[in-house]
């Protein structure tokens, strides 16, 4: 940490814990030591009350109502309870398995997809000189800092049917060897767009492109904290590169490592922005994730806000279960500091 | 081989490999802007031109000054601007404020707050977008800026708090109570001392929350009609059609966007990795 050289200077600890046990006077009007934390917390408790949590109780109890425009206009009716009516028909519409399908086929390729890139990347920036990680960082942190709005317009004409870079590079391939790989050979005007599989192939590569840089700085700065001497001590034992990551390298980074899956798990199973844009909005109904699902049922004409709602709950449930285990360790080493 | 040659194309294979990454990461927002200065039989050919052969402003300046949706390009710049400024403004205090409490204090009910932390970040916004729709109207919000603020501020508030506690954490304590012990306040002491250490943090975090709010869509969509209040994330929606998309445009626009984003990033990259970073290995 930067500041670690200040503590050094500035700390000046021994005759402090007598003197603080003590106590110092307590003026009027000031608030008992116990209060401060809580006093501290009120303005973000609220906001995340107010904003998150209530709406999320708005959320669960929508999903059990039929929620439409009459319920919504600014003299509303009364919803109707309907019990798990919503959730029966989000089972039973062809639509949930397609977007379950793409929701975790999609987070679990580009998650482990981010990981590994990242990770190398990360491996890469710290072995690299200072000038050398310097601008590597700077590029990577261009891709990162790119508005996913805009990205997903940038691929959207990168894979361009007609002009796009993507076909005309695979048309580069020797037909002989596109063939084999591919089973064609003329790339020129493929639509990459129309079909949900390759829209999903495209969200993929924009996804992974966009978010691996925070993967690498993370590990780098998790890897810059682990002595050298191990690293010593491994080489002059004579091991090779990949039993150096699994012996010292991963399980001294397990905890970052455990915080990057959770956030990138949180991140990807919701991807939004990026899959309108690149879907064209909500008319491929083959493309929908959960997240696109949601959205259009309770915001399309006729708006079924009830439905949407449902759909929404079931992901937040399958997001927590499947984040569970992480979110309990990562709480666990943050109370033993 | 000798050991000095291995070492040396080792290290010669490591640039190599540092330069391929940095053009793979770079290739994409390079070709945003050689697009936005082609002239459209550029643009629209099967052929590879790799930078603009006869550059043209004309795309830009056509953005810059016809706009799209029948509005300035500089109103909805202005407009995230707000938004963005907004909710750095509110979103920075309150985090401030929590993440001494979460960092400097054990309480009863922090590990349950760390949790909430955590978990809040879960819920997906498209679903709460309903409810917040219906709120934000109740309170007379909708189709303002303040009310994408106020939802902005609820959104990356979370993660800024998570972030921000770790920079609290490593000032030190000591730092606190000798203060204290020469008489200063509780006030004063937090603004005098914490504040300034923490500084570095909080402009992590700022820009954490700039960058989320300047480049949020699917609330900016849904919040505000009146397309003069349109944010540029909307308003980019808006070069493409039914039957085309004007690429020149959106190029030029999406350019527009990304610059002050990109720009900030690189003026404070040192800071914004050690900050991010310090939030997501936690020190």
């Amino acid at each position: 940490m930067a500041q670690t050289s200040t503590i050094a200077r500035g700390g000046d600890t021994s005759p402090a814990p007598a003197r603080h046990r003590s106590g110092r006077p307590r003026r009027r009007g000031a608030l008992s030591p116990k209060a401060v934390p809580y006093v501290l917390l009120i303005p973000g408790l609220l906001v995340i009350a107010a904003l998150l949590l209530y709406p999320l109780y708005q959320m669960a109890d929508m999903s059990l109502h039929k929620v439409g425009l009459r319920q919504i206009r600014p003299n509303p009716q009364p919803a109707e309870f309907v019990g798990l009516g919503n959730f029966t028909q989000v089972f039973e519409a062809d639509l949930f398995w397609t977007s379950l399908r793409n929701t975790v086929v999609f987070a679990a390729v580009t998650v482990a997809l981010t990981l590994v890139a990242g990770t190398l990347v990360g491996l890469l920036l710290h072995r690299l000189g200072k000038k050398m990680s310097a601008f590597l960082i700077v590029g990577i942190m261009a891709a990162w800092a790119t508005p996913p709005t805009a990205s997903a317009i940038i691929w959207k004409w990168l894979f361009d049917s007609d002009a796009g870079v993507v076909n005309w590079m695979l048309d580069l391939l020797p037909d002989g060897v596109s063939s084999l790989l591919f089973g064609r050979s003329d790339w020129s005007g493929h639509p990459w767009l129309n079909d949900a599989t390759t829209i999903y192939l495209v969200l993929v590569v924009a996804v992974t492109w966009a978010s691996f840089p925070f993967i690498a700085v993370s590990v780098l700065a998790g890897l810059k904290s682990i002595p050298s001497e191990l690293y010593e001590a491994a080489r002059v034992d004579g091991s090779t590169p990949v039993k150096t990551f699994t012996r010292i390298t991963f399980p001294l980074l397990k905890p970052v490592f455990s915080v990057l899956l959770v956030l990138s798990i949180i991140w990807d199973f919701k991807v939004f922005t990026q899959l309108y844009v690149l879907a064209g909005g909500t008319t491929n109904r083959e493309a929908f994730n959960l997240s696109l699902w949601a959205y259009t049922e309770a915001f399309s004409a006729p708006p079924k806000m009830g439905i949407g709602a449902a759909i929404a709950v079931l992901l937040t449930a399958i997001m927590l279960v499947i984040t569970a285990v992480y979110v309990r360790q990562i709480v666990r080493t943050e109370d033993v500091r | 081989m000798n050991p000095r040659t291995a070492k040396r194309l080792r290290g010669f294979g490591l640039n190599g490999l540092a330069v391929a990454v940095f053009l793979v990461a770079v290739f994409p927002v390079y070709w945003m802007v050689a697009t936005a200065f082609k002239p459209n039989d550029e643009i629209f050919t099967t052929r590879f031109i790799p930078f603009p052969l006869a550059p043209t402003f004309d795309h830009v300046s056509r953005v810059l000054t016809k706009g799209v949706a029948g509005h300035s390009i500089w109103q909805y710049l202005a407009n995230s601007a707000v938004v963005a400024v907004g909710t750095v403004l509110i979103g920075s205090l309150f985090a401030l404020l929590a993440a001494t409490a979460v960092a400097r204090f054990r309480f009863r009910f922090r590990t349950s707050f760390l949790i909430l932390l955590l978990i809040v970040q879960m819920v997906p916004g498209e679903a709460l977008l309903i409810p917040l729709f219906l709120m934000v109207r109740r309170l007379g919000m909708y189709d303002q800026l303040i009310g994408l603020i106020v939802v902005n501020v609820g959104f990356t508030l979370p993660f800024a708090i998570w972030m921000l506690r770790t920079f609290v954490a490593a000032v030190p304590k000591e730092l606190e109570e000798a203060a204290a012990i020469d008489g200063a306040g509780r006030f004063v002491t937090f603004w005098r001392v914490l504040f300034p250490l923490v500084a570095p943090g909080l402009v992590a975090t700022s820009i954490f929350s700039f960058i989320t709010a300047w480049n949020e869509l699917v609330f900016a969509l849904t919040l505000i009609n009146d397309q003069g209040k349109y944010t540029m994330p909307v308003a980019l929606q808006f070069f493409t059609s039914q039957r085309s998309t004007d690429w020149g445009g959106i190029m030029a626009a999406s350019t527009l966007m990304t610059i002050p984003v990109v720009a900030f990033f690189l003026l404070v990259q040192r800071r914004m990795v050690t900050g991010l970073v310090a939030g997501a290995v936690k020190g």
